[in-house]
This record gives structure tokens, sequence and C-alpha cells, in this order.
């Protein structure tokens, strides 16, 4: 899939930043993670986390295993694989020129 | 996405869903831990995990959903494109119930088990040897003197049970005058309860009834019999029928089923072999087939080697009389060491079988090409509309439908298509299997089969039906699992990746067509060979009355009998034989020319009357017919004797010696006559010497060859029956045959292919054709956009011809080329069944060829006319 749609375009961003900087979160704690970081003003929900997260693990961006923490608790958590860096990188490129362009426009409108 | 992951999607499902399962599962646990509430976080999934969990007790409930309303939704498609799966269906149907009827011919002839018990643990004594022209051949009859040596020697290990085959004979229940026909078998006494059957009505023959020569007539009746011939009456028991001289009591019925062990022929009288009484102090008589039923816990091993040593036994005693030529000349040492082995025999053994075996599983090999022909067919059909579907099934999987939902979706349309199909083709079945048997055997004397339409049957077919759904849906059903919602929805996909599915189906088709097509030709080519064979003699408006003389009559009598019917009106010459040219049966005695012994073959022999020549158009070569007066000491021998024993010399006036009741005595010969087919149409024509009617005297039977003056001499046959009977009442006449139905006999298998094959042939044609005809339409259709674009641009209709059939005519080649190479591959299966035919033969490939681009160039003129005709304008609009 070479083209995405802005949503899907910006929760696939979002993701792949969070996991570039913190490798090994499971779903729920990439969940809170962008509630944090956001300042409570993003969030998303599970209905669209999840389905993104297999989009991009079938698309090979992300790698995924299953761990069992201290508590004995099993979690699937999510790694970059190389494809899903090169992805970040133009991600984070467009999502520059769009916000540039878009910016440009609400300053001479 | 790859075909092996695609495949791989399918099988993963279940695997994906405990994934997401277990996942959801742990971050509800997670999001609980952090103090979020329970069931707000259950909730925050939808109802997925919800769902998920409710129903996953009743999965098997929601699948048995699925499919009732995948049933309900493909039957709508089905109604959609009701012009295109009504021929999906009839063409499969053809070709399914051609593959039943098959089945139903194979399963009867050689695989269903005889209705005894453990018809697995029974064995059949045979032995291999070499015939005069070195090729290997079965035999196994045996004679009684042997037997009875064999029974003793495994007395131990085994039972033996001697079984004659099933022969057509005369008997009366009243008076002479009402002869009938029926099968009889000779069967040891102990058969019965050895095969585990029991009475329907009175007893059957036990082991007492089978002891002193000629010492118990009794009958056992089969039930098939009792039902045709007396309506089930319980009163038969006790009542009497005659048998030649013998006065039968019948005993008793069988039960229901067994009806013999001569598949091909259903046996209607079984009487103990020591009825035969003639047979069973002669060793020279090989009359019956060896069962062997193993006792519990003996080794078939030791069994069958002290079999081996009776056998060799016996053999050895027998070549003890033989001179020291004789043993040499018909290989002695190989004739007393030649190895017994037991064969599996549960579906009974029968000539019929040795005999039509190949040319069965032929037949089905064919019909099984043209099932495959007809699944290509309904595949491409299935593929044109699931591609046509495509935005359906992108809307199925973007709203959440698993991969192996469409894949079921796919494959129940395709059942359906199947279930019709079978239902139909199983009614062609259940008419076309009876009438191939009764093609098997001539006429007057029809193979007989049990064809039940039982589990075996219903079994086969839903067997069939499963395998032609997946072979014809698998591919589309893949391709719907495979689709790519995105692309599709968009409408960019590309077309080209169907196409070469579709294109690979239709090389498949031409190169079944191409193999069907080829082997047809063969045998249509060996049938009309064999049939033009030239027999040496005039069969029209001749009639072979097989006549017997009770007691045994002078050969006068026999005479006075022939002269009686040349002054019947309507008759034009009548002359007397020992049995009529190509009637099956033969006679072959050891000569010495020049005190020398000949070597094998040896020549046949036959009694001919004074004029028989003449009224079988035989023309004399040099010397004379027989006169009269002629009786033992001289003969007429055939071109081919006269060659090979006298280089070509005129032999007239020479003689030869021969073997007449172990003695040697001196042969005149007195004339040549050209020669004629004595046994067979095939092998090239054997010498033969003609010796006097009257050489054997008195004559029980014999054969009266009438020539009728002009029209179907058939219509004589009444009027001579009873003029024989009214020239003396000792004669009878006991069956009719006209000699062009005599020869006939000799072709009916190669007949039998030649017809199936055609058959199987053309429909393979016609659905290749349609095949074809249906993918050029189809491509046409989705190209149409390109055409217009291409013809608006100016290009000229040869280059939109072109582009159109490039890709088909490739496939062509390919299939072409491939059943070539297939089709000569197979000479080897059907070598044994063809006559002067070889496979390299170029006609034979030529007919094909061009039979198969006929039809091809048809069936590809109306979709290349309509490319041809498209009006760039309306089409580039219509988009």
């Amino acid at each position: 899939m070479s083209k995405t749609d802005s949503l899907q375009g910006s929760i696939d961003l979002i993701v792949l930043k969070i996991l570039s900087r913190r490798p090994g979160l499971h779903g729920y704690a990439i969940m809170t993670a962008i509630e944090e970081m956001s300042g409570e003003v993003l969030r998303i929900e599970e209905g669209s986390l999840y389905p993104a997260l297999r989009r991009m693990e079938e698309a090979g961006w992300l790698h995924a295993k299953w761990i069992t923490k201290e508590n004995g608790r099993r979690a699937r958590i999510y790694e970059l694989r190389t494809e899903g860096r090169k992805q970040l990188a133009s991600e984070e490129s467009r999502w520059k020129q769009v916000t540039t362009a878009v910016n440009q426009i609400l300053k001479l409108a | 996405m790859s075909l092996w992951s695609r495949i791989a999607n399918v099988f993963r499902q279940d695997r994906l869903n405990a994934d997401l399962d277990e996942e959801m599962q742990s971050h509800v646990e997670e999001a609980s831990d952090r103090g979020r509430n329970l069931s707000e976080a259950r909730k925050a999934f939808g109802s997925a995990l919800h769902h998920r969990e409710e129903s996953r007790d009743a999965t098997l409930y929601a699948w048995l959903d699925s499919l009732r309303s995948d049933t309900i939704f493909g039957w709508r498609q089905l109604l959609k494109n009701k012009a295109a799966s009504g021929a999906a269906i009839v063409s499969l149907a053809l070709a399914i119930g051609s593959c039943t009827s098959a089945f139903r011919l194979i399963d009867a002839v050689l695989l269903r088990p005889l209705p005894v018990s453990d018809p697995d643990q029974l064995r059949l004594l045979t032995y291999t040897y070499q015939d005069e022209k070195g090729k290997p051949g079965t035999g196994e009859h045996y004679d009684y003197p042997f037997f009875r040596l064999l029974r003793t020697a495994v007395r131990e290990d085994a039972e033996v049970i001697a079984i004659s085959g099933a022969s057509n004979i005369d008997i009366t229940y009243g008076s002479d005058q009402e002869m009938e026909k029926a099968y009889r078998q000779y069967v040891s006494g102990w058969i019965f309860p050895s095969f585990g059957l029991k009475p329907a009505l009175g007893r059957l023959l036990m082991p007492s009834d089978d002891v002193k020569p000629g010492g118990h007539a009794y009958a056992v009746l089969s039930h098939d019999y009792w039902t045709r011939r007396f309506g089930q009456d319980p009163k038969v028991v006790g009542r009497s029928l005659h048998i030649g001289d013998t006065v039968y009591e019948i005993v008793g019925v069988c039960e229901p089923g067994f009806t013999g062990t001569e598949t091909g022929t259903m046996t209607d009288l079984f009487v103990p072999t020591m009825m035969n009484a003639r047979a069973i102090d002669n060793s020279g008589w090989a009359w019956f087939r060896t069962w062997v039923r193993m006792k519990p816990g003996a080794s078939e091993q030791v069994a069958l080697q002290k079999m081996q040593a009776a056998f060799s036994a016996h053999r050895r005693e027998r070549a003890k009389s033989w001179s020291a030529e004789i043993f040499k000349q018909r290989r002695g040492e190989e004739y007393i060491n030649t190895p017994l082995q037991m064969e599996t025999a549960a579906a009974g053994v029968s000539g019929m079988q040795r005999g039509y075996r190949r040319a069965l599983l032929i037949l089905g090999v064919i019909a099984a090409l043209v099932l495959l022909i007809a699944c290509a067919n309904v595949a491409n059909l299935m593929a044109a509309q699931t591609a046509s579907r495509a935005r359906e099934m992108a809307l199925r999987v973007s709203i959440g439908a698993g991969r192996s939902r469409l894949v079921q979706l796919v494959l129940v349309e395709g059942a359906l298509v199947a279930l019709f199909a079978t239902v139909l083709g199983g009614l062609f079945a259940w008419r076309a299997a009876p009438l191939v048997v009764g093609m098997i055997n001539p006429p007057d004397n029809p193979a007989r089969l049990a064809l039940p339409a039982d589990w075996r049957v219903l079994g086969f077919s839903v067997a069939l039906a499963c395998a032609v759904t997946f072979l014809f849906g698998l591919a589309p059903a893949l391709r719907a699992s495979g689709v790519k919602p995105m692309a599709t929805l968009r409408g960019g996909e590309d077309p080209h990746s169907r196409r070469r599915l579709i294109h690979g189906l239709i090389a498949a088709q031409v190169a079944f067509c191409f193999l069907v097509h080829f082997v047809a030709g063969l045998f249509v080519a060996t049938f009309d060979r064999l049939s033009h064979q030239p027999t040496g003699f005039t069969s029209e408006r001749l009639l072979a009355l097989e006549t017997v003389g009770k007691n045994g009559q002078p050969a006068e009598r026999w005479d006075q009998v022939a002269a009686h019917l040349r002054q019947l009106p309507g008759v034009e010459s009548v002359a007397l034989c020992s049995w009529a040219l190509m009637s099956g049966n033969g006679w072959t005695s050891t000569v010495w020319i020049n005190g020398q012994i000949a070597d094998e073959p040896e020549p046949y022999f036959l009694n001919v009357s004074p004029g028989w020549l003449d009224t079988m158009r035989i023309p004399l070569r040099a010397g004379r017919d027989f006169r009269p007066e002629d009786t033992y000491g001289v003969a007429v021998v055939n071109e081919a004797f006269a060659k090979r024993f006298f280089g070509g010399e005129n032999p007239v006036g020479k003689s030869f010696q021969t073997d007449v009741r172990r003695k040697r005595v001196p042969v005149e010969i007195i004339g040549v006559a050209a020669d004629a087919r004595y046994r067979n149409m095939r092998d090239p024509i054997r010498p033969t010497v003609y010796v006097p009617f009257r050489a054997s005297d008195p004559k029980d039977w014999g054969t009266l060859m009438v020539r009728s003056a002009g029209g179907n001499p058939l219509v004589l046959a009444p009027l001579l029956r009873k003029e024989v009977a009214r020239a003396r009442p000792e004669f009878r006449v006991t069956n009719v045959n006209t000699q062009v139905e005599l020869v006939a006999r000799h072709t009916i298998r190669e007949r039998l292919l030649a017809l199936l094959s055609l058959f199987f042939s053309s429909t393979a044609l016609v659905l290749a054709a349609v095949g074809l005809y249906g993918v050029l339409t189809y491509s046409v259709l989705q190209r149409r956009r390109e055409i217009g674009i291409r013809m608006a641009l100016g290009a000229p209709a040869g280059d939109v011809v072109r582009s159109v059939t490039r890709e088909i005519f490739a496939m062509l080649l390919i299939g072409a080329a491939t059943g070539l190479v297939a089709g000569v591959a197979s000479e080897q299966y059907v070598e044994s069944l063809l006559f002067a035919v070889r496979v390299t033969d170029p006609s034979m490939l030529l007919v094909p060829v061009i039979t198969i681009f006929g039809a091809a160039l048809l069936a590809a003129l109306p979709p290349v006319i309509r490319a041809v005709r498209l009006d760039p304008a309306q089409t580039l609009r219509a988009e």
C-alpha cells in the first residue's frame, strides 16, 4: 500500500515514532504513551490501534512477539523493522510538508 | 500476494484470531491493573471481543448458519446467469455421467466382489505359459484327474473347488419340442458351504452329491433364474429337467445375488462336476477353473508348494506317452515345470474380464479426461464470474468477512453446480451403463452384469462431485480469498493475472482434447481395418445351423437332412461342416511332412462335406473338391498350407501324415483352396486342412451351412428349424447364426471402443470449443475499452484480431504439442488393443490436429467478429 489516507497516516506516524523511541511496548503501553505525551489531547481508541498494529505488522513495518512479564502475564510487544524505519522517515517528512503547507495557508489567508 | 500466502491465509485465520483474542485479553487486564473499570475497558473494543467470547461454543452453529446463507446466495447467483450456469451444469453432467457409467462398468466387470462370504480370501489357481508365438498367456483350466491329485495333496491346508465355465446349453422341462437355453456351471459339491451360501428354497448341493461319475443328477437354480423362469414358484423343487439324455432333479434354489463366478454371464443352473462324466477320467480335457480357500492358519506358500508338486507330477505322467519328437516339439521340460500361482479373484473370473480389462480402463481414463475438460470449462466460467464480482468480494473483505468465508462462498457455489450436474449425470449413467453392457456381446447372447445403483455407485458419485467441486472451485476461490479491497474497489487491479489462469486452463483443455481424439482415432482406425480384413469367404446370405443328431447319427443321415433343405424354396445351396468358420471353435493337430514333424503352430483341421467350399464361396486353386464317397485319407489344404509345407509348389497328389487316435496315418492332398479365416481376424491365416465330413462317423453334432437365394437369410430360420426335424426326427437345430454375425463378433470389442471413444471425443470437442468461445468472448468483453482505443487511434482490424487471438493461439499450440507427446507416450497402454495402426502414423496425428484447430477456428469466429465490429465511440462513452 503506497498511499494511505491522512487519518490513518497520522496513526501510523505516531505509533511508528513512539516505537522508534521506546521499542518493545505492548498495545496498552502504546495507548497510554500517546495520551501522556500529547498532554492528554490525543487519544487513540482500541478499535483503531489494534487493526493499525496488525496492518503495519502485515506490511512488514513492525515485528511482534509474545513475552512473559515479571508478573507472569503474557503480552505482545512491538518493535520497528528496517522497513518501518524507512516508512517513519518518509511519513515524517510528508507530515512536515503538509503541516508547513497548512501553516503557510493559515498565515496568508 | 503469492499463491502460497493466499493458501496460508485461509488456514492461518484461526491462529490469527487466537493471537488477537489473547492480545485483547492482556490489554483488558493491563487496563484494569491501572485502575480502569473492567467492563469499560472491555467495551472499548466494541462488540468484537464480546461477540467472540459469547460465540466460542457456537462456532459450529455459526458455520452452519453461514453455509446456509452461502447456499441461498449461491443459488441466487446461479439463477442470475441462467444460460451460463445451465451450460456449465449440462456439460458437467455429461462428463460426470460418462465417468459414473464408466465406473459402474469397471466396478461391475472388474471390482465388485462376489456375493459370498470373505470373497477376499478366495484364490484362483493359474499358471503362466508361452503360446506358439512366444507371447505369455495365463492358463487357468485343469483336467479332473489332476484335480483329484491336487485335492489330496492340500487336504490339510486348503479346500479346492472346481468350477467350470458357464455354458449356454439346451434344456427341456417337458417334451423335446420345448427347447430352452440356460447357462450351466459344473461345480464341486462343496462349493455352497465353502462360499457360505444358503438355500432360498429346498437344499443346495453337498459334498456327497459329487462322488460318483454320472451318479448325481441334481440341479440347483440361481435365484435370478428361478424368478425369471418360474416367477418364484415354490413347487419348482422336485421338478425334472432334461439336459441331453440326462434327467436332472431340481433340488433347490440358491440365495439371491449369487449367479456364478463367471462375471459377465449369469449362471442359471449349478450341477455337480461328476455329471460331466466323460471328462472325469480324461487328463486331456481341461474344462474347469480351480478355486482355493485356505484353511485357517495354513500357509499359502506351503500349500502352493504342494500344489506345484502335484501339478508337475501329473504333467510328467502325461508327457510319458509322448514320443521324444513330440516332447521336443511341445517343449516338454517347460510343460512339466510350468509354475503355478495363486491369484486373488474376489470379483470372479471370466474371459470377458480378461478381454475387456484394458479396454474398460482406457475408456475410464478417457471419460476422466472429458471430465477434466468440463471442469476446466466450469473453472473458467467461475473465474470469469468471480472476476466480475471482484468488487463484491472486496466489499465483503472490507466490511469484515474472513478470507476463509470467501473461499467457502465460492466453493458452495461450485458445490451447487456439481450437485445438479451429479444428479443429472446420475440419470445419464443410469440409462447409459446398461446400454454399453448390451454392446459388449453379440445381440443374441448379451452380457449380463449386475449393475445395482448401490452405495458403491453412490459413494463414487459423491466423491466425484466433491473432487470436481474442488477442482474447478479452488482456483476461483483462492483468487477471491486473495482479493485486495483497496485496489479492487478503486478498480485498478492487474487484468492480466486473471487471464493467465484462464489461458493455462485452455491449454490443458486442448491437450486433453487432443489426447482423447488421438486415442479415439486409433480405435476407429483399428475397427475400420479389422472389420475390412478379407475373410476369404462370402458371409452374406449365409446361415449356420448348429444341429444335434441324437446319440450320434451316421453320415448318410446328415446328408439326407442337407439334401432335404436343398429342395426348399429360397435356399441356394447347403453344405455340412463340424462348425462354421469364425464361430470360435477350432481343432488343431500335429502333421508330419516327409516324415518330419512340423513346427508349431499346428495347422487347423475342419470336417467339411462336398460342396462346402462352393457354398462358402472359397475358390478352389488346384485339384478337386471332395466327392460324396471320399472319407479317411484325403484332404483339401489351403494356400497357406501349400506355401509353408511345400514351398508354394502344387501339392496335389502329395501326402502328409497326421495324428489320428495316437497313430500316424497318411493323408493325400486332392485339392488346394484359397485362404480363409478360421478363428480370428488379427493373426495371419494359418495353414488349414479340410477333411471329409464323413471322416468322423457317426456324428452327434454338426453345422448346416445354408446360403439363401436372396434377402435376409434369418427370414428362413424358422422354416429351416422345422424342416430339419421333419427331414429326420433325430435331428434338431439348437442355434442359428448368420455368418455375418459370426464374423462381426470378432470385432465387437473394437466396435465398442471405436463407438464410445468417438462419443467421448465429440463430447470433448464440443466442450473444449464451448470453453474457448466463452473465454474469447469474456476477454473481448473485458478488453473492449482497450480495443476501442486502439481502433479509435486507427489500428487496422487485422491488428485487433491478432491482439485478441494471439495468446489463445499460443495456448492452442502448447496444448496440441502436449497432447501429441502424451498421445505418443500412451502407445504402450493401448497397443495391445490396436490392429494395423501405428501411433506414429502421420495420418493418426493429422486428423486430431485438423479437427481441433477447425473447431477452435469456429469457436473463435463469433467473438473475433464482435471485437472487429466494436464501435469505438460507443465503447469509450460507455466507460
